[in-house]
C-alpha cells in the first residue's frame, strides 16, 4: 500500500450521544487525500452519524473534526468543502435535472454561461448527457442517483460523501454502479467517503475501510488487512465467513505458539509468536477456504501437515451438509467434539464436487500460518 | 389495487348500489334539492307576503349587480383576501415551527391549534368582544400600563400625561379582520403543516450541503414544494371568509357589513327571498371560479420519490 501524503479528514476523539445512547464513542482516525474510504458496520453502529458529522448535519459532543487540517467542528454544512450524495438521493423534485446540478453553482454565484457549461460537463461525467431538461420524476432510481452524484461533484468538493449509495438499487445495477463509482473516483481524483453495511461492497470498492460496531471504531485498514488480519472477533465475524474457536495459550515462543482449544482434539500450532500471557484466553479464526478436506478411512492414522508437529492442525470429522454453489462448494463438517465448522473448496475441474458425499468421514487440515489469533 | 376496486363494482353492482344509495339520497334531499329550490327562487319575484312566483326573470341578478351590492361583494373579497394574507404570513412560520418541533412538543402544538374548534364560534366571538370593547381586557391592560408610566413620570417630575383614552378596538373593520383571522388561522396552519411535514428532510439538508443558506433554502426549496399546501390553505381560508356572517355581524361597525349580512337581511328583515337567492348564487359562482383557478395552478400529480 502506498502511503498517501496528506490526511484530508481527521477525527480526533469524536463522541456523539443521543440521550443516553452513545452513537459514536471516542473515535479517532484519518482519511488521506485521494482515498476511496469506506465506513463499514452493521446498522446502528454509528457510521452514518460519523458521515453526517463530516457534512455538518450533526455536531460531535466531544472531540474535533478537521478537514484539510482546519477545525470544522463548528462550521455550518453550507460552508464546508464537502458534498454529499444522500441515501434517498434528495434530488429537488421541482427542478429540472440541469437546475438540480447547477443549484450549488448558482448559490456560489457562478455566472450563467460558466454554470451551464459545468453542469453539462458534470452530467456527461455521470453519463446523463442530454437529460438536462428532464424532471426528476421522469428518471429511474439509478438515473436520479447519477443526478445526485453530478450535483455534488460539480461543486468540486474536497471530499465526496456517499450515504449507502447502492442500497436502493437492484442487484444487477448495484454491481454495475460499484464498478462505475470506482472508475469515477479514479477519473475525478476526489476523495470518496462512503458509508455501507455491505461488506462485499466495501471490500470491492474501497482502498481502505473503517469497521465500526456500537459506536466504537474496531479496525482501520485495507480490505485484505481486514480479511486476513482481523484484530477482533467482531471484525473476523463481520467480514466474510469464519470458524472461530476459543482457546488457551499453552505455549508461546518467538517463532511458534500453541493454543489448546476444548473443541479440537490437538492444540492448534502456529508458526509465529503471539503477544499474550501464557494461560490467557484467546480465540483463533480460520476462514473456510483455508481449510483443506481429505478423505478418511476407519482406523487410519492422522496425516501429517508438513509445517506442523505430528497430529497438529488436522482434525477428524464427518461431512453433514454440502452446498454446491457452482464455482465452489461449502462443506459443513461435524468435529468429534460435536462442533460444526465450514470448509470451502473450489471446484477446479468438472468432477470435483463428486469427491465428497454427505456423512463421509474426512480429515480437516490447515497450514500453521492460516489461523488468525484474536485477543478480543 | 385501483384496478381491483374498479373491477369489483362491476361484479357486484347490488352491493355497490346499497353502499352508495344512502349518502347519495342524503346529499340529494338535504343539499342539492334545497339548493335547486333556492336557485329557482333567484329567477322569480315576490307575490304578496309569502308567495314566490318563478317567472324566469333576471331582474334579481341585475339588481345584485347594482354598485351598492357590488361594492359590498368587493369589500367582502377585500376583507377575505386581507384575512387570508395575514393568516398565510402568520400561519407559515407557525406551521414551520410545528413541523420542526420535537415529536412530543409537536402533538401539544397541534392540540393548541385545534383547541378553538372545541368551542362554539359564537362563544369565541363573544370572548373576543370581551377582550376588545372599550372597557375590555386589552384597554384595561393598556390603562394600567398608561397609569404606571404616568406615575413614573410624576415621580421623576417629567411631563404630565393626558388622561387615558381607550382605543376603539371593536365595531370597526379592524375588529372584523382580527375576528376572521382568529377564526381562520387554524384552517391555514393545518394544510400548510401537512404539506411541510411530508417534505423529505434530506432535501433541505441537500440544499444546505450545496452551500445554500437557510433563507435561500426556504425560498427555493421549501416554499415551492409546499405550494400545494399553500394553495389549499388559501382556498379553505378565503372561501369561508368571503361568506363570513357572524363575525362582521357581531364585531363590525356600520360600514363593516359583508355580503353574507346582506343575504341574511334579504331572507329575514327585507323578506325578499328571490333577491337573497340571486346574491347567494352570485357568491357561489365567484367561489366556483376561485376553486377552478386553484385546480389549474395546483400541480397535476404529487411528485414523490
Amino acid at each position: 500500500m502506498t502511503k498517501p501524503a496528506q490526511s484530508i479528514i481527521t477525527f480526533e476523539n469524536v463522541t456523539k450521544r443521543y440521550g443516553k445512547v452513545i452513537a459514536v464513542d471516542n473515535v479517532s482516525f484519518s482519511i488521506s487525500e485521494g482515498e476511496f474510504f469506506a465506513l463499514l458496520g452493521p446498522s446502528g453502529c454509528g457510521k452514518t452519524t460519523l458521515l453526517r458529522m463530516v457534512a455538518g448535519f450533526e455536531n460531535p459532543d466531544e472531540g474535533r473534526i478537521l478537514i484539510d487540517g482546519k477545525d470544522v467542528t463548528d462550521t455550518p454544512p453550507n460552508r464546508r468543502p464537502v458534498n454529499m450524495v444522500f441515501q434517498s438521493y434528495a434530488v429537488f423534485p421541482h427542478m429540472s435535472v440541469r437546475d438540480n446540478v447547477a443549484y450549488g453553482l448558482t448559490v456560489e454565484g457562478v455566472g450563467k454561461a460558466e454554470r451551464l457549461r459545468r453542469a453539462e460537463e458534470a452530467l456527461a461525467l455521470v453519463k446523463l448527457d442530454g437529460y438536462g431538461e428532464r424532471k426528476p420524476d421522469q428518471l429511474s432510481g439509478g438515473q436520479r442517483q447519477r443526478v445526485a452524484l453530478a450535483r455534488a461533484l460539480v461543486k468540486r468538493p474536497r471530499v465526496l460523501l456517499l450515504d449507502e449509495p447502492l442500497s436502493a438499487l437492484d442487484a444487477k445495477l448495484r454491481e454495475q454502479m460499484r464498478f462505475e463509482l470506482t472508475q469515477l473516483q479514479e477519473k475525478v481524483g476526489v476523495t470518496f467517503l462512503i458509508v455501507t453495511h455491505d461488506q462485499d461492497e466495501a471490500l470491492a470498492m474501497a482502498s481502505r475501510c473503517a469497521v465500526m460496531n456500537r459506536g466504537v471504531l474496531q479496525q482501520v485498514g485495507a480490505p485484505s488487512d481486514l480479511y486476513e488480519f482481523p484484530n477482533s472477533r467482531f471484525v473476523a465475524d463481520f467480514i466474510g465467513q469464519v470458524n472461530m474457536f476459543e482457546g488457551i495459550l499453552s505455549r508461546d515462543d518467538p517463532d511458534r505458539a500453541e493454543i489448546t482449544c476444548a473443541e479440537l482434539t490437538t492444540p492448534v500450532f502456529l508458526d509465529h509468536g503471539v503477544t499474550g500471557a501464557a494461560g490467557s484466553t484467546l480465540w483463533i479464526a480460520i476462514r473456510p477456504e483455508k481449510i483443506e478436506l481429505k478423505g478418511r478411512k476407519d482406523g487410519e492414522a492422522k496425516p501429517i501437515m508438513e509445517d506442523a508437529p505430528e497430529g497438529a492442525n488436522v482434525e477428524p470429522g464427518f461431512i453433514r451438509h454440502i452446498s454446491y454453489l457452482g464455482s465452489e462448494s461449502v462443506y459443513e463438517v461435524d468435529l468429534t467434539s460435536g462442533r460444526r465448522i465450514k470448509a470451502l473448496r473450489s471446484n477446479l475441474t468438472r468432477w470435483d464436487q463428486e469427491d465428497f458425499q454427505v456423512d463421509q468421514p474426512v480429515w480437516l487440515a490447515w497450514h500453521a500460518c492460516s489461523p488468525a489469533v484474536l485477543l478480543s | 389495487m385501483a384496478e381491483t376496486v374498479n373491477e369489483s363494482w362491476k361484479k357486484s353492482p347490488g352491493m355497490f348500489a346499497s353502499l352508495l344509495a344512502p349518502p347519495t339520497l342524503f346529499l340529494f334531499a338535504f343539499l342539492l334539492a334545497p339548493l335547486f329550490v333556492v336557485w329557482t327562487y333567484s329567477f322569480g319575484h315576490n307575490e304578496g307576503l309569502t308567495e314566490i312566483t318563478v317567472d324566469g326573470t333576471f331582474a334579481n341578478y341585475a339588481h345584485a349587480l347594482n354598485p351598492l351590492y357590488l361594492s359590498i361583494l368587493i369589500k367582502s373579497f377585500a376583507f377575505a383576501a386581507f384575512t387570508t394574507f395575514i393568516c398565510l404570513a402568520a400561519g407559515f412560520p407557525i406551521a414551520l415551527a410545528i413541523t420542526f418541533a420535537k415529536a412530543k412538543t409537536k402533538s401539544w402544538l397541534l392540540l393548541l391549534i385545534m383547541l378553538p374548534f372545541w368551542t362554539n364560534l359564537l362563544i369565541r366571538t363573544y370572548a373576543l368582544m370581551a377582550l376588545l370593547r372599550t372597557q375590555g381586557y386589552v384597554n384595561g391592560f393598556l390603562h394600567i400600563v398608561w397609569n404606571g408610566i404616568a406615575g413614573v413620570l410624576h415621580l421623576v417630575h417629567g411631563p404630565a400625561l393626558p388622561a387615558f383614552q381607550p382605543l376603539d378596538l371593536l365595531y370597526n373593520n379592524f375588529a372584523v379582520v382580527l375576528g376572521l383571522v382568529y377564526v381562520q388561522l387554524p384552517f391555514m396552519v393545518l394544510p400548510l403543516y401537512s404539506a411541510l411535514d411530508r417534505l423529505d428532510r434530506s432535501l433541505l439538508e441537500a440544499s444546505l450541503d450545496l452551500g445554500a443558506g437557510h433563507l435561500r433554502t426556504m425560498v427555493q426549496v421549501v416554499l415551492p414544494l409546499a405550494m400545494p399546501g399553500v394553495a389549499s390553505g388559501i382556498l379553505v381560508t378565503l372561501i369561508p371568509s368571503v361568506g363570513a356572517f357572524l363575525t362582521p355581524d357581531l364585531l363590525g361597525g356600520v360600514d363593516s357589513q359583508m355580503i353574507a349580512n346582506v343575504i341574511e337581511r334579504q331572507f329575514k328583515a327585507a323578506n325578499d327571498w328571490p333577491f337573497g337567492a340571486a346574491i347567494s348564487f352570485l357568491l357561489m359562482y365567484v367561489t366556483f371560479v376561485a376553486i377552478a383557478l386553484q385546480s389549474v395552478f395546483a400541480p397535476k400529480k404529487e411528485a414523490r420519490s
